[in-house]
């Protein structure tokens, strides 16, 4: 019996949806480069780049890593640490970027 | 006894395997997390160059980001040729995915050779220190991939693996996915955010 078939599994999708996917990530990867490049983007160019980026990340790991149709025991195996590493990352970029401004602002001061 | 026989679920009727496995891809996250953190923390306070305008080619490493997904591609599809028994296809779909993680290490090499000429090294400054870990860890587990899906490749070119071992090929799937999301990140937030 092929071991994907046990309980609390699911079917995967058919190698269309993997091509449609492979379309959209395609896309989604040349909107980056071209946000990169046009400077009418510039002064959206963080967070557009972080929304495509956060797509693309959603996508793979939705239907290539089958998280969408899987388990939602391996969603949280995944997204607890993954929500730990953004909170940690956010946090240590606080501490780092808020201490230069204090001490910017004492040094003005 | 074949690899099936030796399969053990849980008693939420999830597959072992699996379960460590997205376990250990958790962790990863974390290791990953802290490396992009640093990366972070430290740009734009690098007192000498070059700096990151000074020699990250983007075009370059655009093809690299999109051979790696192209490579995700070729995985899934190897993975949904060994579910249905279409060994012929599972084994040209894995060599191929080996074959693009190895085109990317080969990009990586030339990329950092390139990157030491122009006086880029692990030492020079806080950019290329953190910038060398970051993606010389990652590159790390691209080769370690790379091994993986040869092993794999040549199990089902002496038939070892069908149907019955799919799970091994949907981890190894897991695996290979993680890293070309982790590679999606480090392209933004290194390449792109400068």
């Amino acid at each position: 019996m092929p071991e994907a078939g046990h309980t609390g599994e699911h079917v995967h999708p058919t190698a269309e949806v993997y091509l449609r996917v492979a379309a959209v990530l395609v896309i989604l990867t040349v909107l980056e480069v071209g946000v990169f490049y046009v400077p009418v983007f510039h002064p959206v160019l963080v967070p557009a780049l972080l929304v495509l980026s956060a797509a693309k990340f959603t996508l793979v790991v939705m239907f290539y890593m089958h998280l969408k149709a899987d388990s939602r025991f391996f969603s949280f195996l995944f997204g607890a640490p993954l929500l730990l590493a953004v909170a940690v990352m956010i946090a240590l970029l606080f501490l780092f970027f808020g201490a230069l401004t204090l001490r910017g602002t004492a040094g003005a001061g | 006894m074949t690899h099936a026989a030796a399969t053990h679920h849980t008693s939420m009727g999830l597959d072992s395997r699996k379960m460590a496995f997205w376990a250990f891809i958790g962790s990863e996250c974390l290791l990953f997390g802290s490396l992009i953190s640093t990366y972070l923390v430290y740009k734009g306070r690098s007192v000498v160059g070059p700096y990151p305008h000074d020699i990250l080619n983007i075009p370059f490493t655009s093809v690299s980001t999109f051979d790696l997904l192209m490579s995700s591609l070729m995985m899934v599809l190897a993975l949904a040729a060994v579910q249905r028994g279409d060994m012929k296809w599972g084994k040209i779909w894995l060599f191929a995915t080996a074959l693009l993680g190895l085109v990317f290490l080969g990009g990586q090499v030339i990329e950092f050779t390139e990157f030491v000429h122009k006086g880029l090294t692990i030492s020079t400054n806080l950019f290329g220190c953190t910038f060398f870990v970051l993606t010389g860890t990652h590159g790390a587990h691209v080769a370690v991939g790379v091994l993986w899906l040869l092993t794999l490749g040549t199990r089902a070119l002496q038939g070892k693996l069908g149907p019955a071992n799919a799970m091994t090929v949907e981890i190894t799937g897991l695996y290979w996915h993680f890293v070309d999301v982790v590679w999606i990140v480090i392209f933004t937030v290194v390449y792109l955010i400068q």
